[in-house]
């Protein structure tokens, strides 16, 4: 058995321009969700403190999850807009 | 706890489980294929592909065990939504499209793609079905602790039906009919879970939550005359102190009343005796719960605020959002700590109120311990931050998830998918905090079973959300096992028997060979989960993620960012990975504890979750041995 890619589809040359916004964004996400990390290893009565009725510690854990939603839209925005450029100039290469 | 089956309940659960083999049966004529068994012909929609995710991902762990673990120990169990959710950042920016590019129907394949060894087709197999099992044993566990309340039945029965339901389910149709009962179940949960964060809100908070379950249990307190060492004096002189359970870190007396036998603890600091809930494992293999069988109901639900509203008779009435968590902060909860004792030939298990301050409940610490003022060490840090670190790389490394992206069409389609699939569960693990929260205030915990709380929150508020709940909460478990049990008989027909053995078969022999695989894998899972009951699932499944962070994911991220990276290196890291994770996990205190059952027998190793170790030693491991065999790239097909 062959085990070659799961369907066929054309490369559109974008593959990395989102890699690399893919581990620029990951890295950025990974620094938050570190930082969550360590303000509760290190000082974690910081985790009680009141920010917008309520403490820091529900509003970093449901900030690390909106943020997790809102970068992903972004990310896929910016992919999704060079596909279709890609999809262009190869389409105009072809003429 | 007793529980009985209801009529409702039954209805329901049968008509879900009716549903799921509906669908096997209308979707097995796609899967004659190896591409309709293992793939569903690689052309579902990203948008049920993602609700797919959301219906794979959301497992026992995620409902049942999270729930469970806010409703004990606050924050802590909040933890696990957050890392679970975070690790799809690492798919999604990372994984998502490269995986599918280079794969055909396993994570095997892509990382083969460039060197067609067999000892990656090997290595990567099993550490599927390592992982997989390692997922397996908590949904099995899952199905068990749920069937005892929705059917009447005994845990081991529960086991047996999941995994016989589910080797139906996936022997018949494979990933086809795996992935439209996980986007079922995936869309129910979501839904149900928002009708109970509603009913939880509007209901509010009382520090006397009666509830459907009847009245709530009026705890006693017995006032110390005085104390002469270890006797106990009381002011009712008709109760007597038959036998005192002391030790340095806890006080416990027995009162017996004629045969009945209850346990006290003794509380110097307010100067009263404390009712207890106990367990009690006789050495004749019976146990007894408050000194009776599980079926004479003496083991009472327990859960509520001592304090709301500044008083301690309040009623909040109904609460928004913010309300609801501003009267925890700013009240006092009882929550319950356990203490096992050697006693005589028996094991005792005690349970005693503790009560704290309600901000105490919304942040880290009740469970894994993070503050030296409160006697965390570093080790207990470090154990901290290995868990994160787990649940943060883990969901990239799951095999059972990273099939995923091979149902779907292009890299774009499996981008999107993977977008539909963090709204779905980011929303759905927003909503545990409410739901741990809720029958952590609602006197809806069974102390006997963590697992338990988020099925018995809704029976709280009425038999037909329950029965619902239920049913779903049993469909998540089907839901997550079928594809666990696909990703195994891939990792066995695909990667092991195919590519690895070059056994040549055809295709209607290689969905053959996928289907007796999972029947195999469906009966091991069985086994192992009747031999664990009792853990909480989101611990287990926690483990899952470690073994997956440290033996696939850094092979993985490897095999796409450095080109230097070799077979055997890619080799040598799955293998350092899940050696290393696993030892630390079988010697960890929590097995000892959890699953050897060794009462006061110290393990040798310091922390519980290997990750902090074992993830840098298989990235440590991939890139010495790929420098090290640079110069044998050529000879690298014969490995």
């Amino acid at each position: 058995m062959e085990h070659g890619p799961s369907t066929e589809w054309k490369e559109d040359g974008s593959s990395d321009y989102k890699a690399r916004l893919g581990v620029k964004m990951f890295v950025f996400y990974f620094v938050i969700y570190s930082g969550f990390i360590l303000i509760n290893t290190i000082n974690p009565k910081l985790m009680g403190v009141e920010i917008l009725k309520v403490n820091l510690a529900i509003f970093y854990g449901i900030g690390l999850i909106i943020l997790a939603l809102v970068m992903a839209l972004i990310y896929n925005h910016f992919c999704t807009k060079k596909e279709k450029e890609m999809a262009l100039l190869n389409k105009e290469g072809d003429k | 706890m007793k529980y009985e089956a209801s009529l409702l309940a039954v209805i329901i659960f049968l008509f879900i489980v009716a549903f799921v083999l509906f669908i096997s049966y209308y979707y097995a004529k796609k899967a004659k294929t190896a591409d309709g068994y293992f793939k569903a012909g690689g052309n579902i929609h990203w948008g049920v592909n993602g609700i797919a995710f959301a219906g794979d991902y959301l497992s026992a762990a995620s409902f049942l065990g999270i729930c469970g673990m806010i409703s004990f120990f606050g924050y802590d169990g909040f933890l696990y939504s957050i890392g679970y959710l975070s690790g799809w950042i690492v798919a999604l920016f990372v994984v998502a499209e490269p995986m599918k590019k280079l794969g055909k129907y396993t994570f095997a394949d892509a990382l083969d793609a460039k060197f067609n060894s067999k000892g990656i087709q090997l290595f990567a197999a099993l550490s599927t079905l390592i992982v997989s099992m390692f997922y397996l044993i908590p949904q099995m566990v899952g199905a068990g602790s749920l069937v005892e309340p929705l059917l009447g039945i005994p845990y081991w029965s529960g086991v047996l039906m999941v995994g016989t339901i589910v080797i139906l389910i996936v022997a018949t149709a494979g990933m086809t009919s795996t992935t439209y009962v996980q986007f079922l179940k995936g869309g129910l949960l979501i839904v149900f879970s928002v009708i109970l964060t509603v009913m939880i809100l509007n209901k509010g908070i009382s520090t006397n939550p009666d509830s459907n379950y009847g009245e709530y249990h009026e705890f006693v307190e017995l006032d110390i005359a005085s104390i002469n060492g270890d006797t106990v004096t009381l002011d009712d002189t008709s109760y007597v102190i038959s036998d005192t359970i002391k030790t340095d870190s806890y006080w416990f007396v027995r009162i017996m009343d004629g045969s009945k036998e209850t346990i006290w603890e003794v509380n110097v600091e307010e100067n009263v005796l404390k009712e207890t809930l106990f367990i009690t494992e006789l050495s004749d293999g019976e146990t007894l719960f408050n000194g009776a069988p599980r079926e004479d109901a003496q083991f009472f639900l327990v859960g509520h605020m001592s304090e709301v509203d500044g008083s301690t008779d309040g009623d909040t009435g109904s609460l928004g959002v913010f309300e609801f968590i501003k009267a925890i902060r700013e009240g006092k909860v009882i929550l319950w700590e356990k203490v096992v004792i050697k006693d005589g030939s028996s094991i005792l298990t005690v349970f005693y109120q503790n009560e704290i301050d309600g901000s105490e409940v919304l942040i880290p610490g009740l469970q894994f311990k993070v503050d030296s003022d409160k006697g965390a060490t570093f080790t207990d840090r470090l154990d901290f931050i290995s868990l994160m670190l787990a649940l943060f790389l883990g969901t990239a490394g799951l095999p059972h998830i990273l099939i995923r992206y091979y149902t779907v069409s292009s890299p774009a389609a499996a981008r999107k998918s993977t977008i539909v699939a963090i709204t779905a569960i980011g929303f759905f693990y927003i909503l545990t905090m409410f739901m741990g929260l809720g029958a952590m205030v609602n006197g809806t915990i069974d102390l006997s079973n963590s697992n338990m709380s988020a099925p018995l929150l809704a029976q709280a508020f009425g038999i037909w959300i329950f029965a619902i709940i239920s049913a779903i909460a049993f469909a998540t478990v089907l839901g997550t096992v079928s594809g666990l049990i696909v990703a195994s008989s891939g990792a066995v027909a695909h990667d092991i028997m195919d590519r690895f053995m070059g056994i040549k078969m055809t295709e209607t022999q290689k969905v053959w060979a996928g289907k007796i695989t999972a029947i195999a894998v469906g009966i091991l899972a069985m086994i192992l989960g009747i031999i664990f009951e009792g853990m909480n699932v989101s611990y287990l499944v926690g483990w899952a993620f470690a073994v997956a962070a440290s033996a696939n994911l850094p092979a993985i991220i490897m095999i796409l960012f450095w080109k230097k990276t070799t077979a055997w290196g890619i080799i040598s890291s799955i293998a350092v990975g899940l050696v290393s994770s696993m030892t630390i996990i079988l010697l960890s205190q929590k097995v000892f504890d959890g699953v050897y059952h060794l009462i006061d027998v110290t393990s040798p190793m310091p922390v519980n979750n290997p990750a902090i170790i074992s993830v840098p030693l298989s990235f440590i491991t991939i890139i010495i041995v790929s420098l090290l065999t640079q110069k044998k790239t050529a000879k690298e097909q014969l490995i």
